[in-house]
């Protein structure tokens, strides 16, 4: 490693924007080149934290460490573990293809939207990379900026409300972890370091409100049932590229918060509330099943099916044992790969007919046979059929709910089955029946977009057939993790009663 | 009786100030060109900064005192004006007010506030208030021959004079039971005493008066409709100046001569705090005029640096005094946005500026999201460190209200961005730049992302 990654990773795609921004507006042609180009170069610098990547020890690699406010003791440190160094790659990849499915269909001040892209991917990844509590926090917030723009900005009819929801909802959650952060630091002796937090053992009650603290920006990221609600407009209204931003990492961020911090920092808390939360998770499957259902718009239909997916994601973390966790991990990595494919899927159609209604679809396969074939992969992934990566998650998600708790495993089963059933039914009113005239006469998809959505099939089925790859990642990291979790003192009568009263 | 001369050095930045307002005075009947005056009352300004270091001591028999605390606000109140004059070049001769008197007036206000940073003694502090605070009534009123600027003058002069009225009453009952107006011999005295009903009704008096200044509610009413009326570089000289000083003033007087009495005064500001955040920010949602909206942002802002000063602890009172700082570049920034726009002052005239103007609308997005405290952005360096003070003075339950409110108030800022980036063009946008407006507008967003990104450079940025 002769560089740092990390930071390198970050900040290209930041200075990028700046220069982006610093271009003429008239010359589109250079502005997108340069942001295809960057978002490359990102990806490719980003490679060898997948091939040197040590895989035996649960230790932050790629670190690095500067005082950055010494009178506050915050540094800028940076590291990634089993659990974060997927989301990196997942990033710089997911990117990308944002680029190339904007590239046509982003017509309206397209310099501002690029920069906002590269801004939102550099900030992600700090997210993914901080050591620093501090740091943490101002990456999880300056994301906010860009992603608000890129919503309400460049996305449908109803982008302004989506927009704002969006952004008040996260900070109403984000304002509350910081009031979190700081009374953890204040008990840390005065340190945002999060590899110390995790060696320190807080005192129960106040682990049990920052637990809260920290879960009131982290469920509403997830989202989890019933902060959810920012999620559907969200997702439904912006550009194909800000969904898949969304679906695909960000809203993996708040997972990712209670993997990083919840559960090591607040391990006995973690242990007092997993019913809580793996109740929440059960509801959000099943309620977020249910809704897709009822969805006559394709965008919102597979919104819903988030909230519904990322359940069964809180549902495996939450179970606390090693199936459970990466179990989840893996899921939201699938997610974000199988979502992140819809969502293209949707733009590339929607690019087309510029209808999102479920109703003015039909017959799509016979007009566009292989644009029907990608959709079907990613429709099958989704339900979780054998041989796709959606099946390995679930399935290790079911095991550790199982044997967490037999009555949630068998609710989050039935959630499957909902699942199959709206997946499949979409499927069919989109793709079959009788050609919809709206549909009639569109070319099947182009170059550029097979090259958009190829890598993601392709990675639904490497993942579907040898997960070890991705699994094998994690080993050493949840198995420290789980052992935080399990080992750090008995919970105390409070959490008892607590828990009396929660039944 | 034998009266040394008094030691002069401690006081040199108040003589230099106060000579050349008056020169100026003088130098406005030679010259045609207001301009030139513009560029001395840098010039001086510049000067004075350079000289403060070297200020350093205590005068008068104790009365003033030039310290680090003083010399910081001092610091805030040059750039407050040197940034006021830099936007106000070409504006206020588009408002036909371009007259020689409005950068004496400006000095002359800046000499009153940097007495009341400096006063450790009740009459230096009066003295001090009511220089700013004339001088201000009238630079409200510059626009002679414009009756919402009359009425503005006319509003802040009359609710001035009452809020004066009220702590020269509350100096006299204080001088009643204490028969001092010195503040380290008025703390001496509490400490023998305690607090008695007569010192509390005082020390509120003293409170409210303090709390007209800073615009806390609900003593806020005449904020608005003097932001509105004014013209605009007067209005973003007030948002800063007077607030500034009436916080130097509250930070001295509270915790040096009613030291004893925390557990009082902090159950006052913790009242007046909570409903300044909350009438500010919720009355700001309201607002269709865009200094109408920052006129209630800047009382929101007022309530967080309240925080600071209710923590009690010196670490709140530097928190204070660093959100002041970030406060002035953020507000300068966007009132400068404001001027440059010649298009209205409703923020529905801000439809589609990013496409007509993208720089602009960059600028303006920044300032936004610096006001609401999002990062990397300085805003949230002053809230965080506020909440840090607070927290750690045990107010955790305080803290959670603010951040709420915090929330709040992306509302209102999202809507000028929204306007902005998320609505089509009603009509194309004329604006005004000129080289001087321009350098402002630099460095305020070059200070928001510094602080925001390093901010040790900010002195007084540092926990004991």
């Amino acid at each position: 490693m002769s560089y740092p990654i990390l930071s390198t990773v970050i900040f290209l795609p930041i200075v990028g924007a700046l220069l982006i921004f610093l271009m003429s507006r008239s010359n589109e042609a250079l502005i997108k080149w340069t942001a295809l180009l960057l978002s490359v170069l990102t990806f490719f610098l980003s490679v060898p934290l997948f091939l040197d990547f040590d895989k035996t020890t649960a230790n932050m690699q790629f670190t690095e460490s500067y005082q950055w406010i010494p009178s506050w003791g915050i540094k800028y440190a940076l590291g990634v573990d089993g659990i974060s160094v997927l989301f990196v790659l997942l990033s710089t990849l997911l990117t990308i293809l944002c680029v190339t499915v904007s590239w046509n269909s982003i017509k309206d001040r397209t310099k501002e939207f690029y920069a906002a892209l590269l801004l939102t991917e550099g900030a992600m990844i700090g997210v993914f990379c901080s050591l620093d509590l501090f740091l943490f926090y101002i990456f999880w917030e300056a994301m906010l900026i860009p992603m608000f723009l890129l919503i309400g900005v460049w996305g449908g009819p109803n982008r302004v409300y989506a927009a704002i929801k969006f952004f008040l909802f996260t900070l109403v959650g984000s304002v509350l972890m910081l009031v979190g952060i700081i009374v953890l630091y204040l008990n840390t002796g005065r340190s945002f370091d999060i590899l110390q937090m995790m060696n320190t053992t807080y005192p129960f009650n106040l682990q049990l409100i920052l637990f809260w603290a920290f879960f009131a920006a982290f469920a509403v990221k997830v989202p989890m049932f019933p902060v959810h609600t920012w999620l559907p407009d969200a997702h439904t209204e912006a550009p194909t590229a800000g969904s898949v931003i969304l679906a695909g990492i960000l809203i993996k961020m708040g997972a990712y918060g209670f993997l990083r911090f919840s559960m090591p920092i607040l391990p006995e808390a973690t242990r007092a509330m997993s019913p809580v939360m793996m109740i929440l998770s059960v509801i959000a499957i099943i309620y977020g099943a249910v809704i897709c259902l009822g969805q006559t718009d394709l965008k919102r239909l597979i919104a819903y099916s988030s909230v519904s997916h990322m359940g069964f994601v809180t549902l495996g973390i939450f179970a606390l044992n090693t199936q459970g966790i990466q179990g989840g991990i893996l899921q939201m990595i699938n997610h974000g790969i199988v979502t992140g494919g819809l969502f293209l899927c949707v733009g590339i159609i929607y690019d087309r007919t510029h209808t999102r209604k479920i109703a003015d679809y039909g017959g799509t396969a016979t007009v566009l046979p292989i644009y029907a074939a990608l959709f079907m992969v990613f429709t099958l992934a989704s339900i979780g059929l054998p041989g796709t990566n959606g099946f390995i998650g679930e399935f290790l998600i079911l095991l550790g709910g199982f044997t967490a708790s037999k009555p949630m495993g068998v609710l989050a089963s039935t959630g499957i089955i909902i699942g199959a059933a709206y997946m499949l039914w979409l499927y069919q009113r989109v793709f079959f029946m009788e050609v919809n005239p709206k549909v009639q006469g569109h070319p099947d998809v182009n170059f550029r977009e097979i090259l958009t959505v190829v890598p993601l099939v392709l990675l639904v089925l490497y993942v579907g057939f040898y997960p070890n790859t991705l699994l094998s990642f994690m080993d050493a990291s949840v198995q420290n993790l789980i052992n935080r979790v399990s080992t750090a003192g008995q919970p105390q009568q409070v959490a008892q009663q607590i828990i009396e009263v929660i039944k | 009786m034998n009266i040394p001369f008094p030691d002069l050095t401690p006081a040199t930045p108040e003589i230099i100030m106060t000579i050349a307002a008056t020169v100026l005075l003088i130098l406005d009947l030679l010259f045609k060109e207001k301009g030139v005056l513009a560029f001395l009352t840098i010039s001086v300004a510049a000067v004075t900064l350079y000289t403060l270091p070297m200020s350093a001591g205590e005068t008068f028999g104790g009365m003033f005192i030039s310290d680090t605390y003083s010399t910081y606000f001092k610091l805030i109140f040059l750039i407050n004006i040197i940034l006021t004059v830099l936007i106000s070049l070409k504006y206020i001769k588009r408002q036909q007010a371009d007259y020689g008197e409005y950068y004496s007036l400006m000095l002359f206000s800046t000499v009153g506030m940097m007495l009341m940073a400096s006063a450790r003694d009740f009459i230096i502090l009066y003295l001090g208030l009511e220089l700013m605070a004339l001088s201000t009534y009238v630079l409200a009123g510059i626009k002679r021959h414009d009756i919402k600027s009359n009425e503005a003058a006319i509003k802040y002069f009359l609710l001035g004079a009452f809020s004066s009225a009220l702590l020269l009453y509350g100096i006299s009952l204080l001088y009643g039971a204490t028969t001092t107006t010195d503040f380290t011999k008025i703390a001496a005295q509490l400490q023998q005493t305690g607090s008695t009903p007569l010192l509390t009704l005082a020390m509120i008096l003293i409170a409210v008066a303090f709390s007209f200044k800073i615009a806390a509610v609900p003593f806020h009413m005449w904020a608005p409709d003097v932001y509105e009326g004014a013209p605009t570089s007067v209005t973003a000289f007030m948002s800063v100046g007077p607030k500034a000083a009436g916080f130097a003033v509250i930070g001295r007087v509270f915790f040096s001569a009613f030291q004893n009495m925390q557990a009082d005064w902090t159950s006052v500001l913790i009242g007046i705090a909570i409903l300044t955040m909350a009438v500010g920010n919720i009355l700001a949602i309201a607002q269709t005029n865009i200094k109408r909206m920052l006129a209630y942002s800047s009382i929101a802002h007022a309530g967080y640096m309240l925080l600071g000063i209710i923590a009690g602890t010196e670490e709140g009172r530097q928190a204070m005094m660093t959100y002041m700082m970030i406060y002035a570049f953020m507000n300068m920034g966007a009132f400068a946005i404001v001027i440059l726009l010649d298009k209205g002052e409703e923020i529905s005239d801000y439809e589609g500026l990013s496409k007509s103007r993208p720089l602009v609308a960059a600028l303006m997005l920044v300032f936004m999201f610096s006001l609401t405290g999002i990062p990397p952005t300085a805003g949230f360096i002053g809230k965080f460190n506020i909440f840090m003070a607070l927290i750690r003075a045990g107010y955790v339950w305080l803290a959670i209200v603010a951040v709420i409110f915090s929330a709040i108030s992306a509302y209102y800022y999202l809507r000028v961005v929204r306007n902005m980036y998320m609505k089509e063009m009603t009509a194309e946008a004329a604006i005004n730049p000129t080289p001087t407006l321009s350098l402002a507008l630099a460095i305020s967003v070059a200070m928001v992302f510094v602080i925001g990104i390093v901010p040790s450079v900010i002195p007084f940025i540092k926990l004991v």
